[in-house]
């Protein structure tokens, strides 16, 4: 059991029996009054961020999460299936809950798979991902009058901008923390 | 080699935290006060619902030099004032360190009333420490320190800036949240202000308005939202001070927190304690309010995480 003094920023616990992550904290006490901690958590199941306040004699659970390293084989609707690397055993994560990091998975990539009382809520990806550009306009050499950067659809169906010079069908690294482009991967 | 940049930082700071402790000192010669010191390790802290000691060896580090200082003022030391640690179990934020710093003041006559305006007297007096003028930025509010400075009561405080009473927030048990989301950010922006008149549970060494004994004579200075210093008209009864003691130890018992058995000295004494007033100020606090700095750590030289 956690108390409301060991809250700080980065703690999982249970609210209203489901898992939070704090990301922010902030304490409080006004002259003879009593300790307040103030905090941002977000919902790790569904994202959502609040504000709650705690007391000196508020009490919680940590939430566990547990961690199982995990690959992604196939998306069907709306349903992203992993395989466990250990068990081969296979589990469905769905786009809502996989969030942001559906723009980044592909065939094969090896993830982490959080899981909160034995049900998937959501993947860690790894901090740099090469993905396939499909689709991108062509490079004219010399047009100085386009900007910087170009959009480029890549084979997740993500959709970023990309340096004039990436061509269709070249590999790059992406940045899954920023969802940003990173660098040409030469092959 | 490490070379320790945090304290390499800091070293503007703590120069000037120097420079404005000494001036305060100044202040207190100028004004004939006897600078004293009294033990940072005492048997008995003062019982107080939400305030606790640190343990040393069966007995407390202070959590402030109130009592053996109101003792020294009823043994007719009449003008004293202590620059020194104190120490408040698992205290810690952006504003709080377990170990602190505090100016205490007390004064034989006068009440809450003069003790503002002498409140207001050091503060303009010590700013000259670094060269700052009537005004000063602080949390991007520009405060004004021309006197005479904000004076408002909790009640007018909660009627202002609450939708709920000061009356009906205690009851609910929500003044505590009320104070700290929607009143004290809206605190001495313009100018200092003190807040003052609080509910009478909420001062329980001081002494309770006669006109209106619902609520204690008792301010605390805000600038910029932060609070500053907790200032009261003393209370001398030893029988309604030992039963206030009794009301706090109830309450600490309560919420599960150690009793501490009463300071029986410092109540046979209290007796011959003239009327008076005495202020608590953190010297941190201030140093940041003039060196216009966010996070408490900023101002002193070591953290508790950095030992």
């Amino acid at each position: 059991m956690y108390t409301a003094s060991d809250l700080r920023k980065g703690l999982k616990v249970i609210i209203d029996n489901e898992p939070y992550i704090v990301t922010a904290f902030e304490f409080s006490k006004p002259g003879k009054g009593q300790a307040l901690y103030r905090t941002k958590l977000r919902n790790m199941i569904t994202g959502l961020t609040i504000d709650r306040t705690f007391r000196e004699g508020d009490s919680f659970e940590p939430a566990s999460l547990e961690e199982r390293a995990m690959q992604y084989l196939y998306k069907e609707g709306d349903q992203y299936h992993f395989m466990d690397n250990e068990s081969y055993e296979q589990i469905v994560i769905s786009e809502e809950s996989l969030g942001d990091a559906k723009n980044f998975v592909i065939e094969n990539l090896n993830v982490e798979v959080l899981l909160f009382r034995e049900s998937a809520i959501g993947v860690e990806l790894p901090n740099f991902v090469n993905l396939r550009v499909i689709k991108t306009e062509p490079w004219v050499r010399g047009d100085t009058s386009k900007a910087d950067f170009k959009p480029a659809t890549l084979e997740s169906g993500y959709v970023l901008r990309v340096p004039p010079f990436i061509e269709e069908g070249e590999l790059i690294t992406v940045d899954t923390r920023t969802g940003e482009f990173s660098k040409r991967v030469k092959e | 080699m490490a070379e320790n940049w945090s304290l390499v930082k800091r070293k503007k700071a703590l120069q000037q935290r120097a420079r404005i402790v000494q001036e305060i000192r100044r202040f207190f010669i100028e004004t004939r006060y006897l600078e004293v010191e009294t033990p940072h390790r005492i048997p008995n802290p003062a019982p107080e619902s939400h305030i606790d000691a640190i343990p040393s060896d069966m007995w407390f580090l202070q959590t402030s030099p109130e009592l053996c200082m109101k003792r020294m003022v009823a043994a007719g030391y009449e003008k004293i004032f202590q620059i020194c640690r104190c120490w408040r179990e698992k205290e810690r934020g952006s504003l709080h360190l377990p170990e602190f710093s505090v100016l205490e003041w007390y004064r034989a006559g006068g009440d809450y009333r003069s003790l503002m305006e002498e409140c207001e007297g050091l503060i303009r007096f010590a700013k000259r420490a670094i060269g700052l003028g009537e005004k000063i930025a602080f949390r991007n509010h520009e405060v004004d320190l021309s006197i005479p400075w904000e004076r408002i009561s909790v009640d007018e405080a909660f009627r202002r800036y609450t939708k709920i009473s000061m009356t009906g927030a205690l009851e609910q048990n929500l003044f505590d949240e009320a104070m700290v989301q929607e009143i004290e950010p809206n605190l001495g922006v313009e100018r200092p202000m003190f807040l003052y008149d609080y509910p009478a549970q909420r001062g329980a060494l001081a002494r309770l308005k006669p006109e209106d004994p619902a609520v204690a004579e008792r301010f605390e200075l805000y600038i910029g939202g932060l609070e500053l210093a907790n200032g009261f008209s003393e209370l001398i009864n030893p029988a309604e001070q030992r039963e206030r003691f009794q009301i706090e130890n109830k309450n600490r018992q309560s919420l599960g927190k150690t009793v501490y058995s009463l300071p029986e000295k410092f109540l046979a004494e209290l007796d011959k304690m003239p009327p008076s007033s005495g202020i608590a100020l953190g010297i941190d606090r201030l140093v940041m309010v003039f060196l216009d700095v966010e996070r408490i750590d900023d101002v002193v030289a070591f953290t508790p995480e950095e030992l």
